[in-house]
């Protein structure tokens, strides 16, 4: 079903692969003040390679969405190989984003919101974020970023030609013990993929530092209850 | 005349009297001098209290004259025994003016509540269902509340129906909320409800159309999903239906209609978010909606409202085929799109179901197109993932409001374009 050669880049198979890369990219340079967005995909071609799989090559431009969408557009080129094995593996990513380290540097934000949770004291709790009604307080929005690039490492594992995932909602988060001057934060996030409208729900430890940024350390898919009412706790 | 009678309403409400309980409003229908001769004699007479409505006496047209209550007898006897010919316009000015006052304070009480329903909200279905006939009653001659039948769980399905008159006029059909989670359409159909009714009449645009069209705008398209998401579950998409052998609820309702209905892109398994049901129109939502356009014979254009993803899709969704009509349909929305943009440069992309976002089967616009309903196009309406189905409130009537200049020129399209 799928062509070989120069893609639509407003058709699917194009802004999957994208996506992919935008999770790539997300778990690189993510932060609690930077999240990056598909804005568009400018040409896109696809070849199937030995071995089985199939790689596409993308030129897309992304925004920050942290800073709304009127946020300056970055230009990236991305090689993106979805492996064709048995069992499901984690595509391949090769990525180049122009001008990635002239982007406004949120450095003084990460310190404050850093130095404000590494505290011991610090012991942040919250459920629903955002709530039913799409509010998130001010102060859970570097939360909800955190949640969303730590949710990347899973997005980006988890995807396939055949997947397109968004974060729908932080179910939970949880402040842990810091370790080794991380912040050590559990997530429990509701994953939505777009071809099968599935909600897919994974528990997830991530630890993060202005220095090191964001690193996930344990991963748990969590079943839903077949009558799908509130997510098991 | 109004204006008058509301002043002295105003002011008898003030007083807290009825000043004019019993009086009478006589229209003299003047045939001779004779006649004049004696409204003349009326007239000096300052005892009767007489109230003039009509000034100078001629011949050419009728005198109306308030009869205080306690003159009226003597009055006519007077124009009896002067062989003056009148009838009683108004039986009793105080009765007239108490209903008068009850229409302007009800006219009042509901335009604050439209004014007073706030758009920028999410809502629950009593609230809208609620709006709806507030909404209805302050456009009586233009809005009625279709009962199309109802859901699974016995809930009301409406759609609302704007039209100035005929019999079954070439009909445009809207829905939104098919998909309970896609919480931003449903809010926004509100908007586009009021909007229209606000238009008719001030809008040249809208007012042609609804001068040839009628146009149903169903707001919750499946009502018992939507009452769940606030219960129980914000992510339920499906209808809540109770599948055979199995303990998950609910089919997937933009899978269950008679349009390659089973085919790829639907799930066989009723613990699927995207589950086709037992068979097609299984699900009475969509059998409702069905054997409306199937009675009505005569709708031109359906239109389905989802979230999120910002397209605007056309026919089909079950093959990736092209439709004989590809060619319209994607300059038609590609211009849509372009007023769309232009609000608030929301970018959208247009293309057919299947290869713009997925293969699925069963689509309710993939069955409309079959059937011979050319214009059939799919939204999907803001974001593009970053809040997804939790779009903040706040987004709702920016979304609205461009949504609306894209539906507006399919409508005109349409309208201009018959067949």
């Amino acid at each position: 079903m799928a062509s070989t050669g120069d893609l639509e880049p407003t058709h699917y198979p194009a802004r999957r692969a994208a996506q992919v890369a935008l999770h790539y990219l997300n778990t690189h340079h993510g932060s609690p003040f930077r999240v990056f967005g598909l804005q568009q995909v400018h040409k896109a071609s696809a070849e199937d390679v030995e071995a089985g799989g199939r790689k596409y090559k993308l030129d897309f431009s992304v925004t920050d969405w942290a800073s709304g969408s009127a946020g300056p557009a970055l230009r990236c080129s991305a090689d993106v190989l979805f492996p064709r094995t048995e069992r499901h593996s984690a595509p391949d990513v090769k990525l180049r984003c122009e001008a990635l380290q002239q982007i406004n540097r949120t450095a003084q934000e990460e310190e404050a919101f850093y130095q404000k949770h590494i505290t011991p004291d610090s012991a942040v709790s919250a459920r629903d974020i955002p709530d039913s009604y799409g509010n998130m307080s001010e102060e859970m929005q570097p939360f909800w970023r955190l949640a969303r690039v730590a949710a990347s490492f899973i997005m980006l594992r988890e995807s396939s030609e055949n997947t397109e995932f968004n974060m729908a909602q932080v179910a939970s988060v949880t402040q842990q013990e810091s370790s080794e001057e991380q912040l050590m934060l559990e997530f429990v996030v509701l994953l939505h993929d777009l071809p099968s409208q599935e909600i897919v729900q994974w528990k997830l430890l991530a630890s993060w530092s202005p220095d090191r940024g964001v690193r996930v350390l344990q991963t748990e898919w969590q079943p839903r209850c077949p009558h799908a009412t509130k997510p098991p706790n | 005349m109004r204006v008058y009678l509301a002043v002295f309403a105003l002011l008898a409400a003030v007083q807290c009297e009825e000043l004019f309980n019993g009086d009478q409003v006589l229209r003299i229908h003047v045939e001779s001098e004779d006649h004049i001769q004696a409204l003349k004699e009326l007239e000096e007479d300052v005892d009767s209290v007489l109230d003039f409505w009509t000034h100078g006496f001629s011949t050419e047209r009728p005198i109306d004259i308030r009869v205080p209550h306690t003159s009226l007898s003597a009055v006519k006897d007077f124009l009896k025994k002067n062989n003056v010919p009148f009838t009683v316009m108004i039986n009793n000015v105080q009765e007239l003016l108490d209903r008068e006052t009850a229409e302007m304070v009800s006219n009042a009480k509901m335009e604050r509540s439209t004014k007073s329903f706030n758009f920028a909200a999410y809502h629950d279905l009593e609230t809208l269902y609620s709006f709806m006939d507030t909404l209805v009653a302050s456009h009586p001659n233009l809005i009625t509340k279709v009962h199309i039948g109802n859901s699974y769980e016995n809930r009301p399905m409406y759609a609302l129906k704007f039209s100035t008159g005929g019999v079954s006029r070439p009909a445009i059909w809207v829905d939104a909320g098919i998909h309970s989670r896609e919480w931003v359409t449903q809010a926004s159909a509100a908007w586009i409800a009021n909007q229209i009714a606000s238009n008719y009449g001030v809008d040249p645009s809208v007012t042609s159309l609804l001068g040839q069209m009628d146009i149903y705008l169903m707001i919750v398209t499946n009502p018992d999903g939507y009452v769940f998401t606030h219960t129980d579950n914000r992510m339920w998409r499906k209808t809540r239906s109770v599948n055979s052998g199995s303990s998950c609820r609910g089919v997937d309702p933009n899978r269950n209609w008679d349009a390659g209905f089973g085919g790829p892109g639907a799930s066989k398994d009723p613990c699927s978010e995207s589950y086709h049901g037992p068979y097609a129109n299984s699900e009475v939502e969509v059998k409702n909606v069905v054997d409306l356009i199937m009675g009505h014979g005569n709708f031109k254009s359906f239109i389905s409202i989802h979230s999120y993803s910002q397209l605007l899709m056309y026919p089909y969704g079950y093959t990736c085929t092209d439709i004989p009509d590809k060619s319209e349909l994607h300059s038609v929305g590609t211009a849509a799109i372009k007023e769309l943009t232009s609000l608030y440069n929301t970018i959208y992309q247009v293309g057919s179901i299947c290869k713009i976002i997925y293969q699925a089967s069963g689509g309710s616009i993939d069955w409309t197109y079959n059937i011979g309903i050319k214009y059939s196009f799919a939204f999907e309406l803001r974001d593009t993932g970053y809040y997804g189905f939790l779009l903040p409130a706040n987004q709702i009537i920016p979304t609205a409001e461009e949504t609306w200049l894209g539906l507006k020129y399919i409508m005109e399209y349409v309208r201009n374009h018959p067949y």
